[in-house]
């Protein structure tokens, strides 16, 4: 029995195939797809003013309202500064680490240092930025009590919060895309260097960040999307500033559409930053 | 290699930096469970184990994990499915739409939390009427969990090629018997992996589960942020933290000895 089902399926590869990707097709496409389907089309729709009732007619209005409030604009703005700004202070930490684990460090403590890059990864995400509210409390913060005696003080909550906030959450994220394509970049390449005459920093700027190029690019696709759809880090650390996050989440249960069609502008800046970098190889690299 | 000493070390001080960075907020919040002082004032003048017997015997927190164990079991069981038979499908099958599918299937981790989170509420409020609870919790959970699994087991599936299944038919064994002792313990470790790494995701997600909880069930990571501000919260609330800090040094010793198909344990 067991033998000519087995040997019945085996000769219709079709029906294999379908039984396969029944589950999860069914689950991604009507369950996943068609969510994200339906929350678009309620970003054309308008509510009731008096019963709060969502008026299923297709207009503009809410695309309209954002882009002509300043408000709205300057929330963009302001979290793609935010995303920027993380972006750039990960990949300015992660590259000297990242060279260190793949290029100095011994192979027995290159194994030790990539476990502790992975493990923030594990702790609790709310429990990251729980702890920025212990380090940046102002004047009591452990941040006063470290760095006070040379002069930096906490910066307190805030917009420079928010990126301590989100850059402390997505430096593994960048350190191990860039540790991945530097154990990937032959050490003879960074010896013919040296012996052609170059410099240590030379070498870094010719050789190395082109190489790795695409491997920032990648860890840089994580810090960025990552930082662009959060607003708890700004709910806990941010104090009263607002990212795009923030105002969907205010308006989902006041004004579904409007935060329908909030919710649609880190999609669309998602979807144009990939497609600027579609060329770099980075998608191909992760 | 020709790196001058001084860059050597320069090198290995901005490493020392980085983990200081990683490392210095964390062990505040390790040691602040046991800061004696009710406001936390830092640095801590005395130390207590106070907060955690009360955290230990206190219900919310007991009631709070027991849900997020519940959601992170069955979102991970649905994934280990649905991840595994799609991988199945994209590694040894040629089929109209395949690209679509691998894209959509990542769609729900790229995708911000706060995208995925209303648009399935919308779904279960709006459009079919579920009512919120912990299956809905679940579904959200599922969806981008699905990942993972698939990662870790196409990557495992496509190093194993299609070699040893083969030899194992022309030995005479059927479809059946191939899988259950060749396929399933060679692609295993991979399955564990994913399926640790699934869990750890549903374990702490808080964004989408903010949206698809019903009233009155809260996961830890909900707790935690309820909790968040309510200053006579606040020791447990450390205490909670302190272990979730703790806590995650087990999967990642696990994962490091269980996927050798990459170094972050096909979280990428």
């Amino acid at each position: 029995m067991k033998n000519s089902v087995s040997t019945w399926m085996h000769k219709r590869p079709k029906l294999r195939l379908t039984a396969l990707l029944a589950a999860p097709t069914l689950w991604l496409v009507v369950a996943y797809l068609g969510a994200l389907g339906a929350l678009l089309i309620t970003a054309f729709f308008t509510i009731d003013n008096f019963t709060g009732n969502i008026i299923a007619k297709f207009n503009l209005g809410n695309f309209h309202d954002i882009l002509t409030d300043p408000a709205y604009r300057n929330v963009v703005l302001r979290t793609l500064g935010i995303a920027v700004s993380v972006t750039i202070i990960c990949a300015v930490l992660a590259v000297p680490m990242a060279f260190f684990m793949a290029k100095i460090a011994k192979q027995k403590s290159q194994k030790i240092l990539v476990a502790l890059v992975l493990t923030p990864l594990w702790a609790s995400y709310l429990v990251k930025i729980y702890a920025w509210r212990t380090m940046l409390e102002p004047n009591t913060g452990v941040m006063d009590w470290i760095l006070g005696p040379i002069g930096i003080h906490s910066p307190g909550f805030g917009g420079p919060a928010i990126i301590i906030g989100l850059s402390y959450l997505w430096l593994p994220y960048m350190i191990l895309p860039i540790y991945a394509g530097l154990e990937r970049l032959p050490n003879s390449l960074l010896d013919a260097s040296g012996d052609l005459g170059a410099r240590n920093f030379y070498t870094f700027r010719r050789v190395v960040l082109p190489l790795i190029f695409p491997s920032l690019v990648a860890g840089s696709m994580f810090t960025f999307s990552l930082s662009l759809g959060d607003y708890i880090t700004a709910q806990i650390i941010g104090g009263k500033l607002q990212m795009l996050g923030n105002v969907v989440y205010q308006n989902f249960s006041i004004n579904l559409p409007f935060a329908a069609t909030i919710a649609t502008i880190p999609v669309a800046i998602m979807a144009i930053y990939l497609w600027l970098i579609r060329r770099t190889g980075a998608l191909a690299s992760l | 290699m020709t790196i001058s000493k001084r860059a050597r070390y320069a090198l290995m001080a901005l490493m020392g930096v980085g983990l200081a960075f990683i490392y210095v907020p964390l062990s505040v919040v390790v040691i602040n469970s046991f800061n004696s002082s009710r406001t936390f004032s830092w640095p801590p003048s005395s130390f207590t184990t106070e907060w955690w017997s009360k955290a230990i015997s206190n219900t919310g927190v007991r009631k709070a994990l027991s849900w997020s164990l519940a959601a992170g079991f069955s979102a991970t069981l649905i994934a280990l499915l649905l991840g595994t038979s799609l991988a199945f499908a994209v590694s040894r099958y040629n089929f109209f739409g395949k690209d679509i599918i691998s894209l959509l299937v990542v769609l729900p981790i790229s995708l911000p939390g706060v995208v995925t989170g209303i648009a399935l509420s919308n779904a279960f409020n709006q459009e079919i009427g579920l009512s919120t609870g912990l299956l809905t919790i679940v579904i959200g959970h599922a969806t981008f969990c699905i990942v993972v699994v698939y990662n870790n087991a196409l990557a495992r599936l496509r190093r194993m090629g299609t070699s040893l299944q083969e030899a194992s038919m022309d030995l005479g064994a059927n479809g059946i018997t191939t899988f259950r002792l060749i396929t399933l313990p060679n692609l295993a470790s991979a399955l564990l992996a994913g399926g640790l790494l699934a869990f750890g995701l549903s374990f702490d997600e808080i964004v989408v589960t903010t949206f698809t909880a019903g009233p009155g069930i809260e996961t830890l990571p909900i707790w935690i942020y309820n909790n968040l501000f309510r200053p006579n919260q606040a020791p447990i609330v450390n205490v909670v933290a302190a272990t979730l800090v703790v806590v995650s040094v087990i999967p990642i010793y696990l994962s490091q000895r269980l996927s050798q198909d990459s170094t972050s344990g096909g979280r990428f």
